[in-house]
């Protein structure tokens, strides 16, 4: 890729600016050669089926009859006065929240604690981080079992003389039982990412604050978080958008009840296609999802100079 | 600065041109339709293909000798006929799937629940001038009742290939153990009523310490399955033309009534969150298909009975599956040819170990017996050939998808010890209302 020259016979201006063009066209196709797979992948994968959706969306599509008609917004003006779409919108809210609260809050606690130099700290690792490799379905069946009225984790609390709730079946835990057995699934994860961005903190740092007199307390306040905060804001914007796309556990542990209760977002956005075949309606559905994730991915990385460390 | 805008727009470009033609390259995929692309050239044998829910490998064997004997009778129309099994539980979504992507089957397995939608949309041909034209078929020897699901005005959309009654399984050492009489005792004398199952039930799980009466499959979620009591009462979902709900009606009320006591009063049936295989030995009871039957291993002693009396009639319940060719699809006529083959009366007569058919003259115990060895003559007789005449199909309804959803997280609420029934069924009717006049 570099070019030699001949001191005794020096090219003129002409041709050496000839000879930088070549180079740079070289160097261009040899990165388009590099970029063009993922592209392709990309245009074939990502973006064409975006826009297909979109184009979808403006249709009333029957695939029994085999009709496909243009009806314009007619699918968007139906679903601002859907009442399911406002409770699954509601639903997923409710899910996202208390996932991202529930998840962010235990890795950074998990990380915390198994950021120490103790004995039996990497088998913990281990433990915590295992269930992110296991298959989700095989999980959450599993989970199904376990929170079955004669469940397992029923048995066990009538071991302690508690009689535990059918956690399923009930809409006052139903959802909470999703978040937990997503939060157990994924918060190794998060746990890693956590324990990389700890081990990263200079302990330097730590140190002045102590000699300073901080304790380990104001100094995980005003040292460590400050510091770990784009990871923070990182793996924020992963459990959001991830919570957002929720569907397997849905699907097997509650199909979206009691009621409605468990009905999230892509659920919702399923039913509508497979089931109920509208799928001019649940296109319309599945832009408005990747709309809210958008706006919602914007808005915090727009307002990470106000918390992100490294961006002030 | 200009040089870099004009980069910029080239970019832009080449991102849009891109964009555009992988949309239309995946529409064009997603399109494509009735263009013989089911194998085959224009004018030479072509490949047929139809969607099962069944994972039977006997099943599938027997469905393939006679695609083989088929095509060596045809060879120059059909050159194979493949069989594909989709999950049983994603069946009807795999199905639309397919159709959706521009894929269709060129033959299909439809449930009852679905026959009116595909019936209704247009999605299936008239079946009728084939099988009336096939030498030998024999159309008048269909029962009429059973291809009524199938039918609208004079054309017949789908063969109802299967039509298996529903029974209730007893696990008769279990019931011995509690000292309960047996249930054929009960049948006999004209005592076999919903209450009297529910009592005999509750005994043997509270001497058992398992589950006494499961209606199977219903799982507090698939509603339609509590047909096969609700019948009893007199009760039925929605009217005979299906633009009025009836889950309010008194029969209904009292039947949900009847169900929720024997739940959450009686212990008779399990309740929600509790799983309990009858055919694994734990349960006294279940309320079945007679198909099922090929589950029993001898580990326990059972007999089967017909659906219990209740306080209104005995009223027979069949589950009923049926094989449509899709219109759409690209080898119709000859898919329609390969059905009238398939649904012969001699081919039938094989399907019937498996699938009893709505032929009339192929509805008696003696050629049943021969497909289904762990039934008695007299099970076969009272269960079978007497449960078919005269029954009914579980709901179905052109809305059924929409509905069967918006029921169930009615439902949901009733499946509480306090529930109140009455509240809940006119809850059910408000949500259904506007559905079933869709």
């Amino acid at each position: 890729m570099t070019s030699t020259i001949d001191a005794g016979s020096r090219p003129g201006p002409g041709r050496r600016t000839a000879r930088r063009r070549r180079a740079g066209l070289g160097d261009a196709l040899t990165g388009y050669a590099f970029v063009t797979p993922q592209l392709l992948g990309s245009a074939f994968f990502v973006i064409g089926p975006l826009i297909a959706v979109v184009w979808y969306s403006l249709h009333d599509w029957n695939v029994l009859a085999g009709t496909f008609t243009f009806s314009g917004a007619e699918n968007y003006e139906r679903l601002l006065s859907d009442p399911s779409f406002v409770d699954s919108l509601q639903a997923t809210g409710i899910f996202s929240a208390g996932l991202v609260v529930l998840n962010v809050s235990l890795a950074l606690a998990l990380a915390v604690m198994l950021n120490q130099r103790l004995p039996g700290t990497t088998t913990f690792r281990t433990f915590f981080f295992s269930p992110v490799v296991v298959s989700l379905v095989a999980w959450t069946i599993v989970w199904g079992f376990l929170l079955q009225a004669d469940g397992g984790i029923n048995g066990f609390l009538a071991e302690l003389g508690v009689d535990g709730p059918n956690w399923l079946r009930r809409e006052d835990t139903a959802m909470l039982s999703v978040v937990i057995v997503q939060v157990f699934k994924n918060v190794g994860l998060n746990m890693v990412l956590f324990l990389a961005a700890l081990q990263g903190v200079p302990r330097e740092l730590r140190e002045a604050a102590r000699v300073d007199g901080a304790n380990a307390w104001r100094s995980f306040w005003k040292i460590t978080m400050p510091l770990i905060s784009p990871t923070i804001l990182l793996v924020s914007i992963l459990t959001i958008v991830g919570s957002l796309q929720v569907f397997a556990q849905i699907a097997v542990l509650t199909q979206g009840g009691p009621g409605t209760s468990t009905t999230v977002l892509v659920y919702y956005l399923y039913q509508q296609a497979f089931e109920f075949k509208e799928f001019g309606y649940a296109s319309a559905v599945s832009v408005v999802l990747f709309l809210i994730v958008a706006v919602l991915t914007l808005v915090q990385w727009q307002t990470r100079k106000r918390w992100v460390f490294h961006e002030n | 600065m200009q040089h870099r805008m004009w980069r910029r727009s080239r970019r832009a470009r080449v991102f849009a041109t891109m964009s555009v033609l992988a949309t239309l390259t995946m529409s064009a995929c997603g399109s494509g339709s009735g263009d013989g692309s089911g194998g085959g050239s224009a004018d030479g044998p072509v490949d047929l293909r139809m969607t099962v829910w069944t994972a039977d490998e006997s099943q599938l064997a027997l469905f393939q000798e006679i695609a083989d004997a088929y095509v060596a009778e045809n060879a120059d129309t059909v050159s194979s006929v493949t069989f594909e099994t989709l999950p049983f539980e994603e069946y009807t979504t795999g199905l639309t799937t397919q159709i959706a992507g521009g894929n269709p089957p060129d033959l299909a397995w439809i449930f009852e629940s679905s026959a009116p939608e595909f019936v209704q949309s247009g999605a299936l041909m008239d079946l009728r001038p084939v099988l009336s034209e096939t030498e030998g078929y024999q159309v008048d020897d269909l029962d009429s009742d059973a291809l009524r699901l199938w039918e609208s005005d004079d054309a017949l959309y789908a063969y109802p290939f299967s039509n298996s009654p529903f029974g209730v399984f007893v696990n008769t050492d279990q019931l011995a153990a509690a000292g309960q009489p047996m249930p054929a005792e009960l049948v006999a004398d004209g005592t076999w009523t919903w209450d009297a199952a529910a009592d005999m039930a509750a005994a043997a799980a509270a001497k058992s310490g398992k589950s006494g009466l499961v209606v199977r499959d219903f799982n507090y979620s698939n509603w339609g399955n509590l047909a096969t009591i609700w019948n009893g009462w007199g009760a039925r979902p929605w009217s005979e033309d299906g633009t009025s709900c009836e889950f309010d009606s008194p029969e209904m009320v009292g039947a949900l009534s009847w169900f929720h006591e024997q739940v959450f009063t009686e212990s008779a049936i399990p309740g929600p969150g509790t799983t309990a295989d009858f055919f694994a030995g734990d349960a006294a009871m279940t309320v079945t298909q007679i198909s099922r039957a090929s589950a029993l291993d001898g580990s326990f002693g059972w007999d089967l009975l017909p659906l219990p009396a209740g306080p209104e009639q005995q009223q027979n319940v069949i589950g009923q599956a049926g094989i449509g060719v899709l219109a759409d699809g690209p080898n119709a006529e000859a898919a329609a040819d390969f059905l009238a083959y398939f649904t012969n009366p001699e081919n039938s007569e094989r399907l019937a170990q498996y699938f009893p058919p709505p032929r009339t003259s192929l509805l008696n115990a003696e050629t049943l017996k021969a497909a289904n060895p762990k039934l008695s003559a007299e099970q076969l007789q009272s269960v079978v050939v007497e449960g078919i005449q005269g029954a009914v199909t579980k709901p179905a309804h052109p809305n059924f998808a929409k509905l069967q959803q918006t029921i169930r997280a009615e439902l949901d609420s009733l499946w509480k010890a306090d529930a109140d029934v009455e509240a809940v069924t006119a809850s059910v009717c408000e949500a259904a209302t506007p559905l079933l006049s869709d």
